[in-house]
Order: C-alpha cells, then sequence, then structure tokens
C-alpha cells in the first residue's frame, strides 16, 4: 500500500516540476517579445523626446534638424488613408460578401480564394510594381495621391477579404434562416442579418488593415512619393509624401540630430498606430454590443 | 438593425466628404507681386539629394506659389525619369551614361549639366587598426575588384595582419557605388561579390559597420565621415603623385583625385524657358556655394558658379 502511495507520490510531483518548467518556458517566450519590443520603444522614446514639439507638426522638411518638421508627411499620410478607406472598405466587403454568400462552393470559387489568401502574403514592393505600372503610367494618374491610395488599396484588400470573410461565416446559420423564413431576400438577409453580426469584426479588420498601410514604405517609394514636399496637397492629382518615408529619409543622414528627429517621427507614428487600434477595440465592443 | 446600416453609409459618407473636402481646400495664394507660380519636379541621387533639398527649402521660402518637389529614387531611377520628361531637374552622384543620354535624346529631351558642389570619398577603417597608415590606388582595387583574391589585411600589403578583412560597400543602387567602381576598378559596377563583402542601401549601416569591427573596410561620402570622425580612422589615399588625406581643401583644390566627386544636376533645356524652373536653377547655382557646406559638401570655387550662370544665358 505504502509503496503504491510513494510510487503515486513520485508521479504527481514529476508531473508538477513538468508543469512548473512549461510554466517558467511559456513566460520567457511571452517576455522576449515584450523585452524586445519595450527596449525599442524606450530607446526611440529617449532619443526622440527632446525634439517632440509643436514645430514636428507645423514645420515643412529642413535641412537644419532643429527647423525641420514632416507637416506634409503627416498630413500625406492622413489623406491617403481618407481616400483609402471608403475605397478599400467598399470594395474588400463587397468581396467577401460576394464569395461568402453569393458564390457556388465550386472549384472556381475555391481558385479565387486560394488566391486571395496568396497575394494577401505577397511582399509589398510587388503592389508597388504593380500599382506604378496600372495608376502610375497605366491610366496616367501620375504619382499623386490617388495612385498612392489606389496602391495601398490594392495592398490591403485581401487582408480586408480574408478577415470579412472569416466574421461573416462566424454568423450563425440559424440567423440566416430566420430572415429567409420571413421571406427576405438574399441582399435582405445580408443587409438586415449577416452584416450587422458580423460587422464588429469586419471593422476591426478594416482598421487593422489600414493602420498596415500607414506603416509601409516600399510600394509608395516603388510609385515615386517624394521626400521633400513643401505643400499640401490640395487635390487629390497632387504629389505628396507620407510618414514613413520622412523618417528613412531622416534616418540615413549622417547627421545625428536627423536620427534623433526620425526617432520623434516614429513616436508621432507609433501613437497614430496606437489611436488606430484602440479605436478598432472601442468600435468592435459598441457593434457587438448592439447585436 | 437597420439603424445599423444607416450608421455605416453615414460613416462612408463622412469619408467621402472628408476626402473631397480636403481635395478643395488647403490653397491659400499669396498675392505679392508678380509670383512665380507652377511646379518643379526633381527626383534622382540621394547623395545630391540634401543639397537640392536645402535650396528647394529656401527657394519655396521666397516663391511660396512655386511648388518644389524633390524625390531620392537614385541617380539612376531620375534619370529614367528625367528622359521621359516627368521631371525637370535630375540629380546626380555621376555624369550621365550613354545609354541614358541617349534614351533622353529619344525623347527629344534636351538637357545642361550643372556641376553644384563637390564630394570626397572617405575611405575607412576602424580606430583600432593600427596598421594601416595609407592604401595605394592598386591596394584599393586589391581589395575590391571582382573575384578578388584578398582574404586578409596580409594579402593587401606584406607585414600587415593576418586578420580576416571584412569590406562594407553602400549597394547597387547609389551612385556612390557607381562612383567608386570606375575610379578604382575601372569599371562602373565591378566589384567583388563574395561573403567577405557586405552592401548596404543604408550608409549609416556602413558607419556602424566598421566602428565595431577591428578588422574592417568601408568608404562613402566624406560628410558621413565627419559626422562619426571619434568613431572611425581616415585612411589618406596614394594616388601616385601623392598622397592625399581628403578634406574639405583637399577636395576643392583638386589633389583629392581620383576618390572626389561632382554633384551634378541635369536641366530640362525647353523646361528652362518657364520662369519659374529659371529662376529656380539660378537660384540654385547663387546660393549652392554658400549651402554646401551646411549639409556637409564642398562648395566650387566662386567663378565656377558665374561660368555656369553665364552659360545658361
Amino acid at each position: 500500500m505504502s509503496m503504491f502511495e510513494d510510487a503515486n507520490r513520485k508521479q504527481i510531483s514529476n508531473r508538477r516540476k513538468k508543469d512548473l518548467y512549461l510554466h517558467l518556458l511559456f513566460i520567457a517566450a511571452t517576455s522576449i517579445g515584450i523585452i524586445a519590443l519595450m527596449a525599442l520603444l524606450i530607446n526611440i522614446v529617449l532619443d526622440g523626446i527632446g525634439r517632440l514639439n509643436l514645430d514636428l507638426f507645423t514645420n515643412y522638411p529642413s535641412r537644419v534638424a532643429e527647423r525641420a518638421g514632416m507637416k506634409s508627411a503627416i498630413v500625406g499620410s492622413i489623406y491617403m488613408v481618407l481616400i483609402m478607406a471608403p475605397i478599400s472598405f467598399v470594395l474588400g466587403v463587397g468581396a467577401a460578401i460576394y464569395l461568402e454568400e453569393y458564390a457556388k462552393k465550386n472549384a472556381i470559387t475555391r481558385f479565387i480564394q486560394l488566391n486571395i489568401s496568396t497575394l494577401a502574403g505577397v511582399p509589398s514592393i510587388v503592389y508597388g510594381i504593380l500599382g506604378l505600372t496600372i495608376f502610375v503610367r497605366g491610366l496616367s494618374l501620375d504619382r499623386s495621391l490617388l495612385s498612392g491610395a489606389l496602391t495601398m488599396t490594392l495592398l490591403v484588400l485581401p487582408v480586408i477579404i480574408v478577415s470579412a470573410q472569416e466574421a461573416i461565416r462566424a454568423v450563425p446559420r440559424a440567423r440566416r434562416d430566420a430572415s429567409f423564413a420571413l421571406g427576405a431576400t438574399k441582399w435582405q438577409t445580408v443587409y438586415g442579418s449577416v452584416l450587422p453580426s458580423s460587422i464588429s469584426g469586419i471593422l476591426t479588420g478594416v482598421i487593422l488593415a489600414l493602420s498596415r498601410a500607414i506603416g509601409e514604405t516600399a510600394p509608395l517609394v516603388m510609385i515615386g512619393a517624394l521626400t521633400f514636399v513643401a505643400f499640401l496637397p490640395s487635390s487629390i492629382m497632387d504629389q505628396f509624401t507620407v510618414m514613413p518615408i520622412q523618417i528613412f529619409n531622416w534616418i540615413s543622414r549622417p547627421q545625428v540630430s536627423f536620427h534623433d528627429l526620425a526617432a520623434s517621427g516614429i513616436i508621432v507614428m507609433m501613437v497614430m498606430l496606437v489611436l488606430m487600434n484602440i479605436s478598432a477595440v472601442i468600435l468592435r465592443n459598441k457593434y457587438s454590443k448592439q447585436i | 438593425m437597420n439603424k445599423l446600416g444607416k450608421r455605416l453609409m453615414t460613416l462612408t459618407v463622412i469619408a467621402l466628404v472628408l476626402t473631397l473636402l480636403s481635395a478643395c481646400g488647403g490653397n491659400s495664394k499669396d498675392n505679392g507681386e508678380a509670383a512665380l507660380s507652377g511646379t518643379i519636379n526633381i527626383d534622382g541621387s540621394s547623395t545630391v539629394f540634401p543639397m537640392t533639398e536645402a535650396i528647394a527649402e529656401e527657394f519655396s521660402a521666397a516663391h511660396k506659389d512655386v511648388r518644389v518637389s524633390v524625390g531620392t529614387s537614385g541617380t539612376g531611377s531620375g534619370f529614367k525619369r528625367f528622359a521621359r520628361g516627368e521631371t525637370e531637374l535630375s540629380n546626380a552622384s555621376r555624369p550621365i551614361k550613354e545609354e541614358e543620354a541617349k534614351a533622353a535624346k529619344d525623347n527629344g529631351i534636351d538637357y545642361q549639366e550643372l556641376t553644384v558642389a563637390y564630394d570626397g570619398l572617405a575611405i575607412v577603417v576602424n580606430k583600432d587598426n593600427d596598421w594601416v597608415d595609407k592604401l595605394t590606388l592598386d591596394e584599393l582595387k586589391k581589395i575590391y575588384e571582382p573575384d578578388s583574391k584578398v582574404k586578409t589585411w596580409a594579402d593587401v600589403r606584406e607585414g600587415w595582419p593576418a586578420t580576416e578583412l571584412r569590406i562594407y560597400s553602400p549597394g547597387s543602387e547609389h551612385g556612390t557605388f557607381d562612383y567608386f567602381t570606375e575610379a578604382i576598378n575601372g569599371e562602373s559596377k565591378a566589384m567583388r561579390n563574395d561573403k567577405q563583402i557586405t552592401f548596404s542601401a543604408d550608409t549609416n549601416a556602413i558607419v556602424q559597420g566598421v566602428s565595431g569591427d577591428s578588422t574592417a573596410i568601408g568608404y562613402f561620402g566624406y560628410s558621413f565621415f565627419e559626422e562619426n570622425q571619434d568613431k572611425l580612422k581616415l585612411i589618406p589615399v596614394d594616388n601616385g603623385t601623392a598622397t592625399v588625406t581628403p578634406s574639405p581643401e583637399t577636395v576643392k583644390d583638386g589633389s583629392y583625385t581620383p576618390l572626389s566627386r561632382p554633384l551634378l544636376v541635369y536641366v530640362d533645356k525647353a523646361k528652362l524657358s518657364t520662369p519659374e524652373v529659371k529662376a529656380f536653377v539660378e537660384f540654385y547655382l547663387e546660393n549652392a556655394g554658400a549651402i554646401a557646406p551646411e549639409v556637409g559638401y564642398v562648395p566650387l570655387p566662386d567663378e565656377k558658379y558665374t561660368e555656369q550662370l553665364e552659360q545658361l544665358k
């Protein structure tokens, strides 16, 4: 009897040990990511905090670091997202609705689906080349705000479609059936039942995709967004610059004072991204309560 | 549930309206004397960029209605756009190549080359490197030439330590790379490419690399050395007639050959007839001398600027 108990105890203590080790391993896995991020953030804040003043928002780029600001870049980024948001929302959610609700589940649909998933992983520079060929040269939109926004729309579309599809798929079958039972058409069902139930997930996906677009540089460099722009775009056909391009230019200069300026620029950009992500969370909570 | 749909619509409409508003707004006009207006598009070398940016900054302050934009897509890409007539001016850290000139000519674009400043290429090693006193052009070529046999410092010159040599160079998108390969290896874009050499698009990464590695060697524009003097050791270059250390003086008087280079701006001659481009180019040549040292470059002697101004007329 006691022999049996001893063996049992030993086994239990072994399992507990194993549990403890794995627990520590998982904590380590989590903290490595967090520590790296914190180190980066602290480093950037320390470098950039000194230059984080109003001039950064109100001044145009300059050869003198003390005088330089990123007004044109901040405004360029905001305009670009404002143009992108409605276009990518309509196209992305429209495609998701088609694929989930209307399209027959056959080989062609599966093929389209496979393509979209693949496109979501294509390097962003490829979209830049595409944008250069189609919008800048093909449609002669030149290096305008519109070209930039359309190129970025292409970049985020697959992400939006996939996340919107997932949100739509999560809507229980019963809701659709209830709607059909009342005699609703397909569109009435989608509009009155499916979309309201899935909108929180869709909006989260859209906002996260848009915040990805804010941080992208490569496609815009490819289509020729500029570095020194000392004016604000006055129409969607005007030239523009965006924050990551301005930051990259400052980092690649020899003077340390420009590197600090770049750090302040990064702080501004990160604050903007955090705000967007918070608004995604708020929107999601707000709408999910209404259902 | 329909409320939600309406809200969504409202959101979309607001976003659209904002877009349109932004499209119409922001057109404040400064009604001074017969003010210049129009746009000037400039692209090209990122080396010449700080120079042109500074000029554009000053010019924009004086002429608020002229919209000057400057890109940094690189000397080669800049020439491509220039040859398509997309830009009025093109920055270049090397002279235009035959095929690029031909492409421009085929599109009916006639250009004028302007020299706006000089830049020296600094050869640097780590601070702890106490054996290199100077390098000859042959030794540099031995290090950087295609299929180079140099593995250690001892391979460069007898008596130097047999520690592995780690080599840094700006990437091939840089005009600096083109210029160096032409000057040292005798052929543009010809350089060794093996595991001993690291190409970097970001010059600051080369500064980091060389300052953190006791057996490294690298090269880049003199302004990057000037900003990092405490971290790097500058190597004098023996060009056969003299051993010269790069400095604003030796670059300016031309003794630091062949590693000092002119910074160039190409102007589309047809566009030069518009008052804003003409004013910009004149402004450039009149102020380049004062601006160059501010952004880390070496100005030409004054008479060279006046000469070029005369040629434009």
